[in-house]
C-alpha cells in the first residue's frame, strides 16, 4: 500500500488557497479596518498625521488626506477630522497615546467629505468652521457622505454627517493655551481655512497647497486660490502641512500648485479659443514637468469636466 | 459562507474575464450574430430594438471617443467620428443602459460624419454609434463609460430657474479655422432638456437642429433625444469652404419652440 500522499494532490488545495489569498489581499488587509495611523512630531507640540497619494478607495479606506494636532497647554486642537468615523475615532485614540489633555477644537479646513467625515469621533460643541463651510457641510455633506461609502466601502460603516456647531473667523485666537492665527481664504472651495501656529512657524494649509499628487478642483475658483497662495507665501512659515502629500519645510509645494493652476487655466482657456471639443481636451498631453505627480492624469481629466464648460461658454458668447 | 461567496465572486469574474477574451472583434455567436465586443448584457435588446434584421458588424472605422470614467454625469463628453466610412447617410447614437437609450441622430450633410456632444448617463454603460452606409449596413463601434450615475432622472438646473428659460433656445456659436484649411463651428443653446423622469418635470427638449450654409445646402441635421445634456454644445467639422457666406442654424424643441441664429465670421 502506498501511504504517500499523492504530491501533486496535496499540492493541488495548497495552489487554490494561494491563489485566492493573492487574489484578495485588499480584503484580508481591510479585514481590521486599521487605518494603522502615526502621528509624527513636525514642531514642538505639533503633530501630522500624513495619508497616502492617491485616490479613495477600498484599500486605503479614504485615507489620503493629511489631518493634525496641535497640543497647547491646556487643550488640543485637531485640524480636519479624516474620511470617516473609524478614521476619527483612531485619530482620537492617537493623540490620547500622545496627551492627556482633552480636544476643545476640531476644525474642519474645507468642507470635502475626507477633511470632516470623523466629526462623530469628537464631541459636538468642539466642532468648529468658517460659515460657508458650515453651510457646505450641511448642505452638500450627506450626498459626499453616500459616495464615500461607494468608494471606500465598509471602512465608512456607521459614518454619518456631523456638522460643526461653532464658527470660525479670521484672526487670531487663544485656544488650548496656545496662540493660533486663523486665515480666512478661498479658491479650493468657496472657503478654505489655513491655521497658523505662530509659536512654531507651522502652517496647516488645508487644501490651498497640495504637495507631489495633483490639485482638486470640484469647486476651485482657480483667480481666487491663485490670491490665496499669494497670501499663504507672504506668511513667515518654518514648516508647511500641505492638505494632501509630504509636509515641507519651504515655499516649493505652494510654487508647485500654483504651477498646477497657472498651466490648467492657460490650457482651459487656450483649448476654448482654439474650439476643442472636450474628448479633445481630455487627450492633451500633460507637460513633464507634472510627470512625478500622483494623479496629474486623472485630477486633469476631472478638472476639465469641473471648468471646461465655462471656458469654452465664455468663448462661444464673447462675440 | 462569506468566504463561499467570495469564491463564487472570484470563480464568476474569471469566467467572465475568460469568455471576455473568446469573445473579440469579429467573433459570431451560434445564431451567426456579430458577438458584442463590449459584453453588454443589453446588446441583444439594443439589437433587436435598433436594427432588427438589418445587416449589422462591428467596425473599428467608427470611433467613439468618451473619458473611461465620467466625473459629471449629467454632462458626459462624447465625440463620434465615421469619416473613415465613404457613404454614411445616418448616425444612431445610443448608451445601452440608460433608461432611454437613444441619445440622438445625426445626417452629414456637407459636414464631415462627425459629431461632438454631451449626454445625461443614469449608469454605467456602453456609449456607442452605429452608421448605415448607402448598402443598409450597419457599423457599429462604441466605448464603455463608467459613472456614478443619476444623470437621466434628476431635474435640470434650468427648470428651476426662470432666468435661464426666458434665454429658452439662445445659440451662442463661432467658428474656427481648422488645420486641414476647414472650419469647425462650436455651438451651445441654452435649453433644459428635461428627459420626464425627473418627478413633476414633463419630457422637453430640443428634437431638431439643422445647419445650412448660405446658399441654403445641408451642412449637418442632428436629431437629439432627452439624454443630451442641458444646454447642449455641438461641435461639427466643415470642409473648406468654397462660400464666404454665414452659417444658419434652425431647428425647434417637442414644445413648437423655434431655434433660429446665424453664425457670421
Amino acid at each position: 500500500m502506498n501511504v504517500r500522499a499523492n504530491p501533486a494532490r496535496a499540492a493541488l488545495p495548497a495552489l487554490l488557497l494561494a491563489v485566492l489569498l493573492a487574489a484578495f489581499p485588499l480584503a484580508a488587509r481591510a479585514a481590521g479596518f486599521d487605518y494603522r495611523l502615526a502621528p509624527r512630531a513636525v514642531a514642538d507640540g505639533v503633530w501630522v498625521l500624513t495619508g497616502l497619494t492617491e485616490d479613495f478607495s477600498r484599500d486605503n479606506g479614504g485615507n489620503i488626506v493629511n489631518t493634525g494636532f496641535i497640543v497647547g497647554d491646556s487643550g488640543v486642537v485637531v485640524i480636519d477630522s479624516g474620511p470617516s468615523r473609524r478614521y476619527g475615532e483612531q485619530l482620537a485614540a492617537a493623540i490620547a497615546r500622545v496627551t492627556p489633555l482633552p480636544v476643545v477644537l476640531v476644525i474642519n479646513t474645507h468642507h470635502h467629505p475626507d477633511h470632516f467625515l470623523g466629526n462623530q469621533a469628537f464631541a459636538p460643541a468642539t466642532l468648529a468652521a468658517l460659515p460657508a463651510t458650515r453651510h457646505g457641510i450641511e448642505t452638500e455633506g450627506p450626498m459626499f457622505n453616500s459616495n464615500m461609502y461607494r468608494l471606500n466601502g465598509d471602512w465608512m460603516r456607521d459614518t454619518e454627517v456631523a456638522a460643526p456647531t461653532r464658527t470660525l473667523a479670521a484672526g487670531p485666537v487663544e485656544v488650548g493655551g496656545r496662540t493660533l492665527e486663523f486665515l480666512a481664504l478661498e479658491g479650493h472651495t468657496g472657503a478654505d481655512l489655513a491655521v497658523f501656529d505662530r509659536r512654531t512657524g507651522t502652517l496647516f494649509a488645508g487644501d490651498l497647497v497640495f504637495n507631489a499628487r495633483a490639485p482638486t478642483t470640484p469647486h476651485a475658483d482657480i483667480a481666487r486660490w491663485q490670491a490665496s497662495l499669494d497670501a499663504l507665501a507672504a506668511l513667515p512659515f518654518k514648516v508647511l502641512v500641505p492638505g494632501h502629500g509630504p509636509v515641507a519645510h519651504d515655499g516649493a509645494p505652494i510654487a508647485q500648485t500654483r504651477t498646477w493652476l497657472d498651466w490648467l487655466d492657460r490650457a482651459l482657456r487656450e483649448g476654448a479659443a482654439a474650439g476643442l471639443d472636450m474628448t479633445e481636451m481630455l487627450a492633451l498631453p500633460l507637460p513633464a514637468v507634472f510627470e512625478r505627480m500622483a494623479l496629474a492624469k486623472t485630477e486633469f481629466e476631472r478638472s476639465v469636466s469641473h471648468l471646461y464648460p465655462a471656458a469654452e461658454r465664455a468663448s462661444l458668447e464673447e462675440q | 459562507m462569506r468566504f463561499a461567496t467570495t469564491i463564487a465572486a472570484a470563480l464568476l469574474a474569471w469566467l467572465l474575464a475568460a469568455s471576455a477574451v473568446a469573445a473579440g472583434a469579429g467573433e459570431r455567436d451560434p445564431a451567426g450574430q456579430a458577438l458584442d465586443p463590449l459584453d453588454s448584457a443589453r446588446w441583444a435588446d439594443m439589437r433587436r430594438e435598433f436594427f432588427g434584421d438589418a445587416p449589422l458588424s462591428f467596425d473599428a472605422r467608427v470611433r467613439v471617443s468618451a473619458p473611461h470614467t465620467a466625473e459629471n454625469p449629467l454632462d458626459v463628453p462624447a465625440h463620434v467620428d465615421v469619416s473613415a466610412l465613404a457613404g454614411v447617410e445616418e448616425v444612431l447614437v445610443f448608451a445601452d443602459f440608460n433608461p432611454i437609450p437613444k441619445v440622438l441622430v445625426f445626417r452629414p450633410g456637407r459636414a464631415r460624419a462627425s459629431l461632438g456632444f454631451r449626454l445625461k448617463l443614469q449608469q454605467s454603460s456602453p456609449v456607442r454609434a452605429a452608421a448605415r452606409t448607402a448598402d443598409g449596413h450597419w457599423h457599429v463601434g462604441g466605448t464603455w463609460v463608467t459613472t456614478t450615475g443619476g444623470g437621466c432622472t434628476l431635474p435640470s438646473t434650468g427648470s428651476g430657474s426662470p432666468e435661464w428659460q426666458s434665454r429658452l433656445n439662445e445659440v451662442s456659436a463661432r467658428l474656427f479655422p481648422r488645420v486641414d484649411g476647414g472650419e469647425r463651428v462650436r455651438l451651445r443653446i441654452i435649453h433644459p432638456m428635461d428627459t420626464g423622469l425627473a418627478p413633476g418635470i414633463p419630457v422637453f427638449h430640443i428634437d431638431e437642429l439643422a445647419l445650412a450654409d448660405a446658399g441654403g445646402r445641408a451642412l449637418m441635421h442632428i436629431a437629439p433625444f432627452e439624454p443630451v445634456a442641458e444646454n447642449p454644445v455641438f461641435t461639427v467639422d466643415l470642409p473648406p469652404r468654397a462660400d464666404a457666406g454665414a452659417i444658419r442654424v434652425s431647428g425647434h424643441d417637442n414644445n413648437g419652440n423655434r431655434i433660429a441664429a446665424e453664425v457670421a465670421r
